[in-house]
């Protein structure tokens, strides 16, 4: 299969840096344990917050360090080497290539989310788990639910970085906007603050946005608070959110083909 | 010449800056959410976390602004420009802050002072209050400056460990943004004596809100803040001649 030669490439190419990845690992632990004693804290005063103990709010913590590079919070993957080849024009050579552009990108981006899950993932949760009391899925449809739970949260991110990534089209430079995207998404995801103790109505809102998948639906999945048939409908909403969101890049690059002149000769 | 270059996309440019505004901002909220749950944390009110959070946001924004692109140095080893820097008759630390020198990140001071702002409203000032104010906001800025220059000399000898730094710098700002009683006492010893970050606010804050250390550590502490920004400048400049001299051009 194309798709997956292109994913395993992807792969690939992450994993040349390792050095890169240990700095990374070490931050990710850094950032890790500063949360957790600021949640911690949190949670000794309301030990009910949400409807998460002090255990939960830790291993949300160490979930979401692990998965702040596999989902690209902060923006970044497949979609920055996107913008940057609109910028030169290269996106011309990508358009005639045989093979739909989104799919192209997104098998590249799995790829490097697969890297970043084993390696910025799992490394920092052990260090967690030997500092930590950090709770494990605690059913096995649960951990197959998370696992689904984050591929749909890739897919999302990566809609929403392709449409950022887009913008170049015809602003020629993504770098604000990616920055501005990168903010929303730290904010709405519930990487800053979990979503479940958002005051309300703000609390509703963001749970329905598509920033949710990124964090705290596969959270909530790991931490057994949605279990059963609230899986299920966790993951109904990420597949509706990646489909709307997925259609909208096909529709958007659809219309930069026809209207933008690709920059060059 | 890297001020004007940032205005060439003009739109990018308004968005980064309205940006790193928002994103510090909405760092903000994401705090004072957590006072929607709960009245203090570890013993400390709003206002007094938005005091620390203020000057510890002043500290590594006036640090980032002046050498902030030495993050970069691993990219000029890398791509063989420190060569060419080498030759220049200017010194080279200068010349990597003026590289890419980005108007933008007054965004993220901006917001900080606005903060601060709100936090100063914990204080009962006095004259030597207001004094030791000025003197905080520069040891701070002077330690973070020195963070960003130390942490950053380890690229001298491996070029992709830009990572690495950041939990110092960006780690040691989110740390200050909490007050310490949040940590255990062996976190507080190690970011004391150690990784002196406690030095950019928490000490000399301790003193404007007039609250005993939690910890029990002298009040004198307070004013040991200008002589850990001499001390841990002292540091990043030796790790910097260090890293220098070890350079050796990667060749061709």
């Amino acid at each position: 299969m194309l798709y997956v030669a292109v994913a395993v490439r992807s792969f690939r190419r992450y994993s040349t840096y390792r050095t890169a990845t240990l700095a990374g690992v070490f931050t990710n632990s850094v950032f890790g344990v500063i949360y957790s004693y600021a949640y911690l804290a949190l949670w000794h005063q309301r030990p009910d917050a949400g409807g998460y103990d002090a255990t939960d709010a830790v291993t949300y913590v160490w979930l979401g360090q692990a998965l702040l590079m596999t989902v690209a919070l902060w923006g970044g993957g497949t979609t920055d080497d996107l913008a940057e080849r609109i910028r030169t024009g290269d996106v011309a050579i990508d358009l005639y290539r045989p093979v739909g552009l989104v799919g192209w990108y997104l098998a590249g981006d799995l790829g490097r989310a697969a890297y970043h899950v084993l390696a910025r993932g799992v490394l920092p949760t052990v260090f967690g788990l030997v500092l930590f009391d950090i709770a494990l899925p605690p059913t096995l449809a649960a951990g197959l639910g998370f696992a689904v739970s984050l591929v749909l949260a890739v897919v999302t991110s990566f809609a929403m970085r392709f449409l950022v990534a887009s913008t170049a089209f015809w602003l020629l430079d993504q770098t604000g906007l990616r920055t501005l995207s990168g903010v929303l998404a730290i904010f709405l995801s519930g990487m800053m603050l979990p979503l479940v103790i958002f005051p309300e109505p703000l609390r509703s809102i963001a749970l329905a946005l598509p920033w949710a998948s990124y964090l705290q639906t596969p959270a909530d999945i790991w931490l057994g608070h949605r279990a059963g048939g609230a899986i299920l409908d966790g993951l109904l909403v990420q597949v509706v959110w990646a489909a709307v969101l997925l259609g909208a890049c096909q529709l958007v690059l659809g219309a930069a083909t026809r209207k933008v002149v690709v920059q060059g000769g | 010449m890297w001020v004007r270059s940032s205005l060439a996309y003009p739109v990018s440019f308004w968005m980064l800056t309205v940006g790193s505004f928002l994103v510090t901002l909405l760092d903000f909220v994401g705090l004072a959410l957590m006072f929607h749950t709960i009245p203090t944390l570890g013993g400390f009110g709003l206002r007094e976390v938005a005091l620390l959070y203020g000057v510890s946001g002043i500290g590594i924004g006036v640090g980032d602004l002046l050498i902030g692109s030495v993050e970069q140095v691993g990219l000029h080893v890398r791509t063989g420009t420190l060569d060419a820097m080498l030759t220049r008759p200017v010194p080279l630390i200068v010349q990597i802050c003026a590289d890419r020198f980005a108007l933008r990140r007054l965004g993220r001071i901006s917001q900080a002072v606005v903060v601060l702002g709100y936090g100063v409203g914990a204080v009962d000032w006095t004259a030597p209050k207001v004094a030791l104010t000025a003197v905080m906001l520069v040891s701070a800025s002077a330690i973070f400056f020195s963070f960003f220059v130390a942490f950053s000399c380890i690229q001298f000898w491996t070029v992709d460990s830009t990572e690495f730094a950041n939990a110092f710098t960006y780690g040691g700002n989110t740390m200050t943004q909490y007050p310490m009683t949040i940590f255990p006492r062996e976190v507080l010893k190690g970011l004391t004596f150690v990784v002196p970050v406690a030095f950019v606010n928490w000490y000399l804050c301790l003193y404007l809100l007039d609250r005993p250390d939690p910890f029990g550590l002298p009040a004198w502490f307070a004013v040991l803040s200008p002589v850990v920004a001499v001390l841990t400048a002292t540091v990043a400049a030796l790790a910097w001649r260090t890293g220098v001299r070890h350079y050796t051009s990667t060749g061709s």
